[in-house]
């Protein structure tokens, strides 16, 4: 499988950057030189095979439902860009 | 007197129980080290006066006469992927420059409770992603090593943790903070002369470190030593609530349990290790490193990993898979960089502040994760690299009926120069192919350094070992030192 040009284009969309026609160009070899080299797993016979889920046999634990970490809205707020009345802002979304 | 900039972890902190001298003293002179070594960029975040401090308690201690803390008064490096509270973490990144955690790091906060100090935060390739330090947004990492002969080309450190091999290499810190997603402890360790360990998945917490492919990322120690990696890492292991895969599990004496007699002991040497046009150097060095092992007493047994030349693509599928999901978090909105064109929307400014925050390999691994997760080929790619990863963590479980440790090289060359490999994406990531196998199946591993390549850079072996048996790992590691005998030293030219 190889992609073009637009096919880079819609992946870079779907991963939220935005590339130039530039990059485009120039990531459309790179990527196909990677996926034409990734693509030799193809030949291993999986059929009897289960996915990988975790490398270390553990199990996943519970606790309790209660309330561990709170009241830091500050502390959560310190890094952001921008902030106002303790709320994150972000350009309008709602006309 | 003694330089106490030329010991190690277990020296220093041996020193300054015995008063032979205090750990003010430790702290001022690596502090001056990092100050002068500007040009090698180890250090994004120099911390001087969190060294001072933790020297002062550790001073304070031995006056009073109270019991020491672990590393009381062992100043180290920490790797900037890890959180400090109130000190700048990057992952040497543009998007997290002039980030502050309100939060430490579970592997961190380990070290400073057994009663470290930091000399600052180490560079690194960006987002821990790269095998040559070339990554960072914050420039090249440079190797204190040259090639003998008057060659004066800038060598890389090995990456990801390049910042951290760095350091310990030209005597800046005892000892560093590693992580390890395909090889960024042990390759880097390898390039530089040092020892590093990835111990067992789940061993250190990943809380608090920022995420790359978590199902392979791991911590670990950088130092001089073996003894030094193993008392780093019962300082930074243990059980965490935070980390759903932390394993709850004791964590055990390791520097107590340090015995290099290899007696009793199968060591595997995996055929499909041996890749085509590897240098004649590092085959003679996996020789010399057999007859080490045969002569502290093990027996050599030929084992066989069918799937290993699958590791690399397979790892090249899930990693980026993993860094794609990980890295969705990077909005611009609630911690890092914020890039909003005039006139933007929410989706532009999201498609404009990871352009502008990532750097080109980031980018790059994202929109391979992207693609291999897409729908439509999700099944392909994803699900069976995951399947080939099965078959991978199989292999090695086969070799444990024949053998109880892997011995190979770390790394199919020593260090090469700068910009050497940088265009080309698939010749850096083919610098892993001994490393990421033991990762996919979340094993043990470590790089000893075994000798020097003709142009006088170190090369490293590795060791891999059964899941939990970081014990081990680290006394085959200490038995390869032993008769390795490495003492070689980049001369100091920065």
């Amino acid at each position: 499988m190889s992609v073009d040009q637009n096919i880079v284009r819609k992946v870079a969309s779907l991963a939220r950057i935005a590339i130039t026609d530039e990059e485009a160009e120039r990531l459309t070899p790179e990527l196909n030189n990677i996926l034409g080299w990734v693509e030799q797993l193809g030949e291993v016979d999986t059929s009897s095979v289960e996915p990988m889920t975790a490398v270390i046999p553990n199990t996943l634990r519970l606790r309790d439902d209660v309330v561990t970490e709170g009241d830091q809205r500050d502390a959560v707020l310190a890094n952001a860009p921008q902030g106002e009345h303790g709320f994150f802002t972000v350009p309008k979304v709602v006309e | 007197m003694t330089d106490v900039t030329d010991l190690g972890v277990a020296a220093i902190r041996d020193g300054i129980r015995t008063k032979a001298f205090s750990a003010r003293e430790v702290a001022d002179a690596f502090i001056v080290k990092v100050s002068k070594a500007k040009a090698l960029n180890a250090f994004i975040v120099e911390t001087p006066d969190h060294a001072i401090a933790a020297a002062k308690a550790a001073d304070d201690a031995v006056a009073a006469g109270e019991t020491l803390k672990p590393l009381a008064g062992v100043p180290i490096g920490m790797k900037d992927l890890f959180c400090t509270k109130g000190v700048q973490t990057t992952a040497a990144s543009h998007m997290l420059e002039g980030f502050i955690p309100q939060y430490e790091s579970t592997v961190s906060r380990h070290l400073w409770e057994a009663g470290a100090g930091m000399l600052g935060k180490l560079n690194l390739d960006q987002f821990a992603m790269g095998s040559s330090n070339e990554t960072s947004y914050f420039g090249n990492v440079i190797s204190p090593w040259r090639r003998g002969g008057g060659d004066n080309a800038a060598l890389a450190p090995g990456g990801s943790s390049g910042g951290s091999s760095t350091a310990i290499a030209a005597r800046l810190c005892p000892a560093a903070t590693g992580t390890d997603t395909g090889g960024s402890i042990r390759q880097p360790a390898a390039f530089t002369g040092i020892s590093g360990i990835k111990p067992t998945y789940g061993r250190c917490s990943r809380w608090g470190v920022v995420a790359f492919a978590s199902s392979l990322d791991q911590a670990g120690p950088m130092a001089h030593d073996v003894k030094d990696c193993a008392i780093m890492l019962e300082a930074m292991a243990g059980f965490d609530p935070k980390d759903a895969t932390s394993l709850d599990l004791p964590v055990p004496k390791w520097e107590a349990g340090l015995n290099s007699d290899m007696r009793g002991k199968k060591i595997g040497i995996p055929k499909e290790y041996r890749v085509d046009n590897m240098p004649a150097e590092i085959d003679a060095l996996w020789q010399q490193g057999i007859d080490w092992m045969k002569d502290a007493g093990a027996e050599i047994v030929e084992v066989s990993l069918p799937h290993t030349k699958y590791a690399l693509p397979a790892y090249y599928i899930i990693a980026p898979a993993e860094c794609s999901s990980n890295l969705a978090r990077y909005d611009g909105v609630r911690y890092g960089l914020r890039d909003l064109p005039e006139g933007a929307n929410l989706q532009e400014m999201y498609a404009a502040t990871r352009a502008a925050g990532f750097g080109d390999e980031v980018k790059r691994r994202i929109m391979i994760g992207t693609y291999v997760l897409s729908a439509g080929f999700y099944d392909a790619y994803y699900t069976q690299a995951q399947k080939v990863r099965t078959l991978i963590a199989r292999d090695f479980e086969s070799a444990w009926m024949a053998c109880d440790y892997l011995l190979t090289p770390t790394a199919p060359s020593a260090a090469f120069a700068l910009g050497e490999k940088s265009a080309d994406p698939l010749a850096m990531y083919l610098n892993d192919v001994f490393t990421v196998p033991s990762s996919l199946a979340g094993l043990p591993a470590m790089s000893v350094p075994g000798g020097l390549d003709k142009n006088g850079l170190p090369l490293g072996l590795q060791i891999i070992g059964k899941p939990l048996d970081e014990q081990g790992v680290l006394n085959a590691g200490l038995a390869i030192e032993q008769r390795a005998g490495f003492t070689a030293r980049p001369e100091a030219w920065w």
